[in-house]
């Protein structure tokens, strides 16, 4: 059974959009049992989205990228989730990590230009009372993410025939 | 002006793919489903090893044999996977691809008038080799309703008083044919009965999808008997780097070495060197990439089975041998009017021996979404021709 998800999971992490007969065949199970798994996994929420990874900076829309540190107080009963909560129930948080290191929180941001990331973080991330100290850092340029190669797609480069 | 050439030379043909390679090199949008090579790239942290050896400046020649550090990984990783011993000081040399080793050791065991059994469909550079090394290549057709396996009876029924030597090529290039442990057992007890020796080419023991793969050599009796041959080219997806290896006993492997060492001197360093991170910390990547191969093995033989195509289920390399003969055309006629009319690339069964007529080589070392495009154009094909 197991076995089963985490073939079902290796495969869909890298494609999504495959189709579920053409699935079944390429995991050798049957359609319906994969079916099955699919809605369980989704239920459980071990899937939590099916998302499309795209390169913004090849369209007309604007976007800003930033990463930001940060330091903040654990509070008694609830440690960092609930400040945690807080930060992510923004809609222009993309992700929040629990991080070991120099800080506690890593935050990434969308934004549509930089003064937009700006305000965000001096008036309502920074004015958090748990919040201690944030360190913003802009992404430049994304050269690869969730494994794949943004920066240069592959090419094929072998011969037609090769015996 | 003396004619430059030798004759025995003239007389080997040209490879039949030239004019494959030609036509479609003339067209645009053409779907190649006939590369021999893993689709994959090498690794990196394989890809890192070299580049880090160059960085060290160690280009200079390896020992002949070929580096230390890599004999005795390859001979822990053989005992690792696939239960056989060498003694990596004496019985294992690295070669130029198994191409390479294929060659010197034929070179080694063949004296003139030495037949040599070669089973077909199989790799086209067994025969050639067996008359450069002044063999007598001898051909063994294998059926499809045996999977393209070897029979002992076939064996049998093809041996002489002067046959010295089987080439065993399995899995299989062009049918993805294999042998399980009770196929080779049966052979083994010909070849012990007849005393003939065996060239064993394992290239593509890292691709089976239904069991392990079983070495020969692996079996009482015939490590003695057998020349085993691999490399890193399809494993790990280093077609150009060239590296491969042969095992044997001592007695051979070091005329082998001998020849070698003349003619090639040693095998590339910084090959090597990538070659030592690969078989110490590459079996993650190698079964990663037979996951792959095994879906799209699956989805081949779906596609196939949709196109009412008659094709044995191939558990071995990765390619499919699908038969074509019901639309009464020769594999070279079809794959040329494939080509033509659907711009797609297969190379006919032809090309590795006569008895792969009415027969085609699929290869799916290819994304999904080539290998759907590919077959769509393949159903339309065949869609045509039936009507």
């Amino acid at each position: 059974m197991m076995e089963m998800r985490e073939k079902i999971l290796t495969f869909i992490e890298k494609n999504s959009r495959v189709d579920l007969k053409q699935l079944a065949i390429m995991l050798g199970m049957e359609e319906t049992a994969v079916a099955n798994e699919l809605a369980a996994m989704e239920e459980e929420h071990i899937i939590c989205g099916y998302h499309t990874l795209i390169d913004w900076e090849k369209t007309s829309m604007e976007k800003v990228n930033a990463l930001i540190e940060v330091r903040v107080t654990p509070q008694r009963g609830r440690g960092f989730d609930s400040v945690a909560e807080r930060v992510y129930n923004y809609p222009e948080v993309n992700a929040v990590y629990l991080i070991s290191g120099g800080y506690d929180l890593l935050v990434t941001l969308e934004g549509k230009t930089l003064r937009e990331v700006a305000q965000f973080v001096s008036d309502k991330l920074s004015t958090l009372d748990s919040v201690l100290s944030t360190k913003t850092n802009f992404i430049l340029k994304k050269y690869k993410d969730h494994g794949t190669v943004i920066a240069k797609p592959k090419e094929d480069e072998r011969m037609l025939v090769s015996l | 002006m003396r004619n430059p050439l030798s004759e025995r030379i003239v007389d080997i043909p040209f490879s039949g793919i030239r004019k494959f390679f030609d036509i479609a090199a003339e067209m645009q949008d053409v779907i190649s489903l006939g590369v021999g090579e893993p689709d994959f790239d090498t690794p990196w942290h394989i890809r890192d090893e070299g580049i880090y050896s160059l960085e060290q400046g160690r280009t200079a020649y390896t020992s002949n044999a070929g580096l230390k550090e890599l004999k005795i990984e390859i001979a822990k990783y053989l005992e690792r996977r696939f239960q056989v011993s060498y003694g990596y000081d004496t019985e294992l040399m690295i070669t130029v691809g198994g191409s390479e080793a294929i060659d010197m050791a034929m070179r080694a065991m063949l004296d003139p008038g030495d037949e040599v059994l070669i089973p077909q469909p199989s790799y086209v550079s067994y025969v050639p080799c067996a008359i450069l090394a002044n063999g007598t290549p001898v051909i063994i057709n294998l059926k499809e309703e045996n999977e393209f396996r070897l029979t002992a009876q076939e064996l049998k029924e093809a041996i002489t008083s002067k046959t010295k030597l089987l080439v065993l090529p399995f899995p299989n290039n062009p049918t993805g044919a294999i042998m399980e442990k009770k196929d080779l057992e049966a052979i083994a007890e010909i070849v012990m009965e007849y005393d003939l020796y065996v060239i064993s080419d394992e290239i593509y023991a890292e691709l089976t999808y239904q069991q392990d793969h079983v070495s020969i050599a692996s079996l009482p009796g015939m490590r003695e008997r057998t020349v085993l041959i691999n490399g890193f080219s399809k494993a790990y997806s280093m077609t150009g780097w060239r590296l491969g290896y042969a095992c044997a006993p001592k007695v051979i492997l070091e005329q082998m070495l001998k020849i070698h060492q003349y003619a090639i001197m040693c095998a590339p360093s910084t090959s090597q060197y990538a070659a030592v991170e690969a078989v110490k910390n590459g079996d993650e990547d190698v079964s990663g990439m037979r996951e792959e191969y095994n879906g799209r093995r699956r989805y081949l033989m779906h596609r196939f089975t949709e196109m009412n195509l008659s094709c044995f289920e191939p558990f071995g390399a990765f390619y499919a041998f699908p038969c074509i003969r019901e639309f009464g055309m020769s594999s070279d006629e079809f794959a040329t009017r494939m080509l033509q009319e659907e711009k797609v690339v297969v190379v006919p069964g032809t090309a590795f021996g006569d008895c792969g007529e009415g027969f085609l080589r699929i290869s799916y070392a290819y994304s999904l979404e080539k290998l759907e495009e590919a077959l769509n154009r393949m159903e339309g094909f065949i869609t045509k021709l039936r009507q």
